[in-house]
């Protein structure tokens, strides 16, 4: 069955090579793509729309006040409540820069969750646990990035088995109900303060850092983006480049296991069907706001921080407003859609038209 | 001239974005005739095509079948006025039946049910008519790519065609295989039907067609009696280069031309680096026997189709031969991946340079130390300055013209991408770099450049396998050319009075005395 379409290698370069004047005539026009950069202003732009709605309605918006030595107010809340998606984003980023995508973060969340309430009710102890979570993760990653790089499965539908099926294997785990976990050391991981600064946002932050660092100090960053621009032509010049891509699967899994441990320490229970749920989609989200183009290539960790950071904004600023949490997907539709469009060349070459022809007009 | 032709295309042109890729060609199939329709590289032989079967609108000029004029604005169209195409990526559905492929888009039945009978009888007659023997309830997909090219003929008949359009049909049969279509081929011919047939091998052209119409850089160059053409004539219509006749000239075997079965090593001055025996992969090439010494410019000649490209792909890991060897220094090695070839010490500047070669959104800079840069591994990270250094030593050195390091190699013209390329295997200080057409499609100012540097790289003890179609650049810069004809090595030529064009293009031909 699988020789169905001979390959004929001479012909099919032909084709490829861009021989024929229509291929060379595509090769003219210049790519439209929005850089990293230029995504990020209007992200910040985005994020100070936002902020100035809130301070309209209520000026404490942005107030950080200190009690008991700890910072309190809403910016400490939305980064706090905003850590996970982010820290899903920073995986995310990587897996999306190769050309790829994970679906399966948000049941990695679950598993990981599931894993963390098992061993703690066991009585094993918290390093065991977050190296515990944190393995699964990594595991669950290395399924995903094997079928995707391995054995060439498109990534959407490879990582949607894991999607599916690990809902199913934290339901395993367990049992079939929400396991509560009570456990000082764990709730500290999401309601403690290290220096008058919340934890997980800390932590979040410190390894966004750590990120940069290993991205862009040792030639990872580069041969990511340079598998996302041109798998082909980068493993010609000598790259391994399922390795890499394999390898952006495992950390965006690993990153999912920790956020599994956030997610369980933030409510205090193992939730085989709600913890993270839908939270690839916000994940992916982020990274595209981000100015990480979802068909590989140049990325932006600190676009995708703020990308949740955005996210969360808004979810926040539904909770004020008193949206209710039934609706509140559509003030998000609407946002993605705007920033979407604000990224979009074309549709900024078409407001600039349009803003032009009006002037004409009045200046006529 | 018989009559009316079939079908009578006159001064078709056709732009793509200010790129003209065809221009004003004429091209006339008579009924009962198979036609050849050669060409290399970008000689608009598929554009034509596409004008013909309606995939594209031309802007230009008028087609008419059987002296009616047509346009046909899609594939349906242009079956509906009988002209059917059978490419040579079979395009039926392999999950459906034999019956219901042939019968696909106008099944016989009334009110939505399907004659499941009238079908299958409809399909054991249209491949009556070609005299094959095939199971019509039997799955396409479960069939040879002979039979399920068969069947698409069978089917494209049955659209009442008058004209049939084959494209590369035989690319990926056997040699049976090919008779057996040669032989229904014929048996169309004798029942009037004009047949268009595009291939690469020019056997074949001599094996089938009556005519042979030539096409280079988009224009015609001339149709010919397939009888009254000589192969070595064709050839040089092909490549663009008049051929004088050399009456008198010393045949094949006194010269320097050697066959392959003759041992070839002796008094050389050089050490060999690479010897490859054997090589050979099934589609690609057969036993392809390779010597390259240290410092030595070796070409690698033939058509497109010759099996140039596929040896540099087996070469350098990108494909796996199956049987063979390859040693380097003496010691035979194992290369399984790019990444093998670039730790013996490899090197390849892909024919694409588009989809194989640039990373597009990259600057100059990343793009130049990339290989380098994976030979070294991720932890072993080339300081910034360093690569600067590196940069700028070969934006000067290669003079490449870019606005800065910085830049997206995107944004460079061919040449100056090229070069980048060349510069990216430079840094790792390869000691074979293998160059697939590097001048093609760039301007001669970049491509006298670039030859020049081939050169140098001789100079400096480098082993250079150099493709090109491009008969005169491999003449100028080769010590020694390994001339390719269908998948297989035609003949060795050493530099000398004997390394000419025209000696090159008789190998190219073959057919030697026919």
């Amino acid at each position: 069955m699988s020789e169905v379409k001979p390959r004929d290698p001479e012909s099919e370069r032909a084709v490829r090579s861009g021989t024929s004047a229509a291929e060379r005539a595509r090769e003219l026009r210049p790519a439209r793509r929005a850089s990293p950069t230029s995504s990020i202003a209007w992200l910040i732009a985005g994020l100070a729309a936002l902020i100035l709605l809130n301070l309209a309605s209520n000026p404490a918006f942005l107030s950080v006040t200190v009690q008991d030595g700890h910072l309190y107010g809403v910016p400490i809340d939305i980064l706090n409540q905003g850590s996970r998606t982010m820290l899903l984003a920073l995986g995310m980023t990587l897996v999306i820069a190769t050309g790829g995508v994970d679906l399966s973060v948000g049941s990695v969340v679950a598993i990981a969750g599931a894993v963390c309430a098992l061993l703690l009710n066991d009585g094993a102890g918290l390093a065991t646990t977050l190296a515990a979570a944190i393995a699964v993760g990594a595991l669950a990653g290395s399924v995903n990035g094997v079928l995707v790089a391995r054995f060439n499965i498109q990534p959407i539908v490879a990582t949607l088995i894991l999607m599916v099926a690990g809902r199913g294997i934290a339901q395993l785990i367990c049992g079939g109900q929400v396991i509560i976990i009570s456990h000082a050391g764990f709730e500290y991981l999401a309601t403690g303060y290290v220096l008058g600064l919340p934890v997980a946002p800390l932590l979040v932050a410190g390894l966004f850092v750590a990120a940069h660092l290993f991205l862009r100090r040792t030639s990872t960053g580069l041969f990511i983006e340079a598998v996302g621009d041109n798998e082909t032509a980068s493993r010609f010049a000598g790259l391994a480049a399922a390795r890499v891509k394999a390898l952006a699967y495992v950390f965006a899994g690993a990153c999912a296991g920790l956020t599994g441990v956030l997610t369980a320490a933030n409510i205090r229970a193992a939730d085989a069907n709600r913890a993270g749920e839908n939270a690839e989609l916000d994940a992916i989200f982020a990274v595209v706001v981000g100015g990480t183009a979802l068909t590989g290539g140049r990325f932006s960790i600190l676009g995708s921080f703020l990308g949740a950071l955005l996210i969360q904004t808004l979810a926040t600023t539904m909770y004020f407003r008193g949206v209710p949490p039934s609706v509140a997907p559509v003030p998000k539709a609407l946002l993605i859609v705007l920033v979407s469009l604000l990224q979009s060349e074309k549709a900024r070459a078409w407001v600039m038209r349009l803003w032009r022809r009006n002037r004409e007009r009045v200046a006529a | 001239m018989t009559g009316q032709p079939l079908l009578q295309l006159r001064g078709i042109t056709k732009r793509f974005l200010g790129v003209t890729a065809l221009s004003g060609v004429d091209f006339a199939v008579r009924a009962g005739e198979i036609h050849a329709l050669l060409g290399e590289n970008g000689a608009g032989k598929s554009t034509l095509i596409k004008v013909l079967t309606g995939v594209y609108s031309a802007d230009g000029g008028a087609i008419a079948l059987a002296g009616q004029p047509i346009a046909p604005k899609s594939p349906k169209e242009a079956e509906g006025a009988g002209i059917s195409t059978v490419y040579q990526e079979v395009n039926l559905i392999p999950a459906l039946s034999v019956a219901e492929n042939i019968a696909l888009g106008r099944q016989p039945g009334r009110f939505g049910f399907v004659n499941w009978g009238a079908m299958r009888r409809h399909a054991r007659e249209a491949l009556a008519r070609l005299d094959i023997a095939c199971d019509v309830e039997a799955e396409l997909g479960s069939l040879s790519v002979a039979l399920q090219q068969m069947v698409a003929i069978a089917r494209a008949l049955d659209l009442s065609a008058r004209l049939l359009v084959l494209d590369e049909p035989t690319a990926s049969l056997d040699e049976k295989e090919v008779a057996e279509l040669f032989s229904v081929m014929r048996r169309l011919r004798g029942e009037g039907l004009g047949i268009v047939f595009v291939t690469h091998f020019l056997d074949q052209v001599y094996a089938v067609s009556d005519r042979i119409t030539v096409l280079r850089n988009g224009e015609l160059v001339g149709e010919f009696a397939t009888a009254e053409l000589p192969r070595l004539a064709l050839v040089g219509k092909m490549l663009g280069r008049e051929v004088k006749d050399e009456v008198g000239r010393p045949e094949e075997g006194s010269g320097q031309v050697r066959e392959r079965t003759e041992n070839k090593h002796g008094q050389d001055a050089h050490a060999t680096l690479l010897t490859a025996r054997g090589l050979a992969r099934r589609g690609a090439v057969e036993a392809v026997d390779l010597t390259l010494r240290r410092g030595e410019v070796m070409g690698l000649a033939g058509l497109l189709g010759s099996g140039r490209t596929e040896t540099a792909r087996l070469l350098f890991g990108i494909d796996r031969s199956d049987t063979g060897t390859i040693a380097v220094k003496a010691g035979p090695v194992r290369i399984a991946s790019p990444r093998d070839a670039v730790r013996l010490g490899f090197a390849f500047c892909s024919e694409d340079r588009k989809t194989e070669g640039i990373l597009p959104n990259l600057s100059v800079r990343e793009n130049l130390i990339f290989a380098l840069q994976a030979k070294r591994g991720a932890w072993r990270r080339m300081a910034r300055a360093e690569q600067e250094k590196l940069c700028e030593h070969y934006i000067t050195a290669l003079r490449i013209k870019t606005a800065s390091a910085e830049t997206p190699i995107k944004n460079l013209s061919g040449g100056n991408q090229q070069k980048v390329l060349l510069a990216r295997w430079l840094a790792t200080q390869p000691e074979l770099i293998i160059l697939d057409e590097p001048t093609r499609g760039i301007d001669i100012g970049a491509k006298a450049e670039i030859e020049q540097l081939i050169t140098k790289l001789r100079a400096d003890g480098l082993s250079v396998l150099l493709i090109s179609s491009e008969i005169e650049e491999i003449v100028r810069t080769c010590a020694r050319v390994l001339v390719l004809r269908e998948r297989k090595p035609a003949g060795e030529v050493e530099a000398g009075p004997d390394l000419t064009p025209e000696r090159l293009m008789r190998v190219m031909a073959g057919g030697g005395n026919e």
